[in-house]
């Protein structure tokens, strides 16, 4: 079966670009460290985020009740979806009782998870994403390769050939002003065409009934003004309890996503516009289920601003698609095992456990314990290839036993000087593929103490 | 037994013991001038900053910044910074935010400003149609000096969703940075953002 090392072997092929991504990514990560720094209460406002999603989370269904009653005060919308059909059913609904086929959505994960583009295009609507990272993967027919970043994978020259293909620009042209410009006009069209507009959703206020979209670009504002309809989708775990809690979140979120201070446009919505209709479609999809494990239900406070992506050395290297699913990454994989163990039970591996992602994380989700219980996870239902179970079962064995364990320590220094290279780096060593094995050193650690305390056993 | 019962009875059955609400206040670093701490975010995000002294000013250095835009269709919402352009009416008075298309500069005004990021408070009640500071091409957004907070703490103290129920934080121009992390500003909505303190 390929796991995420084949398809990160497939990505990592290609070394400019591996290292080109890499290095686009770590970008964004010193932008974001330099935010952090400049926030002496940086570390409070984190325990803040993490004590309030905690409490969240232990109340889930109580704010989400009162959500929704101050909400309908409000007049907004509000329905309940157990999982992605009924989610993609009840948006289709929404959308056809009103005779609409052509919608504008902006940025909204919780809608990639339930795959609702393909649900809605195969029944006759037309579905725009405006995010110009997102119309840029759209348009190439991919799925976003980063929950922030969606065609961060993707190079200038390429897009430039995808907007000439697709958009008309200039054959050659890779600038990237021209070609967001390009998009602003394709995509303007779109948003004065459009009969509703759709939404994910950054924070729900259960105290106050309304939700908060974020953007950069102004894409989910420019499709939910003008068209009299908006639908905005979001997971059960999006609730903050109280007005004033959103503080700690926004200061947290930008600054996290892409080192900016705050995003562009922070939309807060309490009623549909005059003569407009706002519905909001809460979905759970597997959240409930992931509440209930003690283990990992910690990571439902994550906000997706991406940051444990952008720092992880192996996301770095190995790029989203590696991750096969919606959400890549750290988080995606803690999220990802939980709902289909077998198609992501590699995805825990993908992580060399430095703990980097924790130390980012704004709502500081313990990352690396809950990929490290999920390995345990996958171990324990057997899902490990033949081949490491069997080199585990006789690293465990060769740890029990001193004598082994001296022993195989000789043979191995005695092979790093002795054996040549061809047999070394061959191809049943993985760890000799792109980076060359330690020098062997002269004694072991054990012989060395013995020494030192003049002969006497260590 | 609905979505609805079904989705709250699996919360209920999940939920682990409650930690409790932290409920004391968070706050930030104060900033020693807050006027000058504002004018250095809006920048930092991009925006333009400009403060006059008085309406008089204001409705000058708003008529400049038409000029300079070429701007052939402005809309004010802001009375004290000039009526906009000759026949031109306030986006209140069109009946479709479809017709806002194709204006040029939107004069807009903030309740207040953060000076941490350079955010301004929009509400909706003093835009008329939502879409205003969206559609136009160009943005200026007007705010007293006296109403300066330190941080987006203390702008939620003053945040309430009455009337039309609706406001946003605006912190520059509509930006991206999706091909290849280079920013580009104008992305979809406004192409400049003007910050005027006024005072």
């Amino acid at each position: 079966m390929t796991g995420h090392a084949e398809r990160a072997a497939r990505f990592a092929a290609d070394e400019p670009r591996a290292h080109w991504h890499d290095q686009a990514l770590w970008f964004v990560r010193l932008k974001r460290d330099r935010m952090a720094a400049a926030v002496p209460e940086w570390e409070a406002l984190r325990e803040r985020a993490a004590a309030v999603k905690a409490h969240a989370r232990a109340r889930l269904a109580d704010y989400l009740e009162q959500f929704e009653r101050e909400a309908t005060r409000r007049g907004l919308r509000v329905h309940w979806a157990r999982d992605a059909d009924e989610h993609n059913a009840v948006v289709h609904r929404i959308l056809s009782e009103r005779g609409v086929t052509r919608v504008v959505k902006s940025k909204s994960m919780l809608t990639e998870e339930c795959h609702l583009n393909p649900y809605l295009q195969a029944r006759g609507i037309e579905v725009v994403d405006t995010d110009l990272g997102e119309r840029i993967v759209q348009l190439a027919g991919e799925p976003p390769s980063h929950i922030v970043l969606p065609a961060i994978h993707k190079k200038k020259e390429e897009i430039g050939e995808l907007f000439h293909r697709t958009l008309g620009t200039a054959a050659g042209a890779s600038d990237p002003t021209y070609l967001t410009q390009a998009a602003r006009a394709h995509l303007r069209e779109k948003f004065l065409a459009a009969q509703a507009g759709l939404t994910g959703v950054n924070f729900a206020i259960a105290e106050t009934g309304g939700i908060v979209v974020c953007t950069n670009e102004g894409n989910a504002d420019m499709g939910t003004h003008l068209p009299p309809l908006h639908v905005a989708c979001m997971g059960v775990e999006k609730i903050v309890p109280r007005l004033a809690d959103l503080s700690v979140f926004l200061r947290l979120l930008a600054r996290s996503a892409t080192g900016q201070p705050v995003t562009t446009y922070t939309t807060h919505f309490h009623a549909p516009r005059p003569g407009g209709e706002l519905h909001v479609v809460i979905v759970d999809n597997g959240r409930s289920r992931l509440l209930a494990e003690e283990e990992f239900r910690g990571a439902l406070a994550c906000i997706r601003c991406g940051a444990c992506m952008n720092t992880c050395p192996v996301f770095r290297r190995s790029g989203g698609y590696s991750y096969a699913w919606t959400i890549p990454g750290p988080i995606g994989s803690v999220l990802a095992p939980g709902r289909d163990p077998a198609a992501h039970g590699s995805l825990p591996f993908a992580s060399s456990l430095c703990g980097s992602c924790d130390a980012v994380c704004p709502v500081k989700i313990p990352l690396h314990d809950q990929l490290l219980a999920r390995r345990r996870e996958v171990v324990r239902a057997g899902g490990q290839p033949l081949a490491k179970r069997l080199a585990m079962r006789a690293g465990a064995w060769v740890l029990g036993h001193r004598a082994l364990y001296e022993l195989a320590g000789r043979l191995a220094r005695l092979a790093l000087r002795r054996l040549p290279r061809a047999l070394l780096y061959g191809r049943w060593n993985a760890w000799g593929r792109q980076r060359e094995l330690p020098a062997a050193p002269a004694e072991s650690f054990r012989d060395a103490w013995r020494r030192a305390r003049g002969g006497g056993r260590g | 037994m609905g979505s609805r019962e079904e989705i709250l009875a699996a919360l209920r059955r999940a939920a682990p013991p409650d930690p409790g609400l932290p409920s004391e206040p968070v706050r930030g670093t104060p900033y020693a001038d807050l006027a000058l701490q504002l004018g250095e975010a809006v920048q930092a995000v991009g925006g333009a900053f400009q403060r006059v002294p008085d309406a008089a000013a204001l409705r000058e250095a708003v008529a400049a910044l038409a000029a300079r835009l070429e701007a052939r269709r402005v809309v004010s919402r802001v009375p004290e910074a000039g009526a906009g352009t000759a026949g031109e009416a306030g986006p209140a008075d069109v009946a479709d935010p479809h017709e806002l298309e194709g204006v040029d500069l939107a004069v807009v005004p903030g309740r207040f400003a953060v000076a941490e990021n350079g955010a301004v408070w929009v509400a909706g009640e003093d835009l008329g149609h939502r879409a205003v500071f969206v559609i136009a091409q160009h943005l200026a957004l007007v705010v007293p000096a006296a109403e300066i907070v330190n941080d987006l703490h203390e702008a939620y103290a003053r945040i309430r969703f009455d009337g039309p129920g609706f406001g946003l934080f605006v912190a520059g121009p509509s930006k991206t940075a999706d091909i290849e992390q280079a920013l580009v500003i104008g992305a979809h909505g406004a192409r400049s953002c003007t910050v005027f303190l006024v005072g």
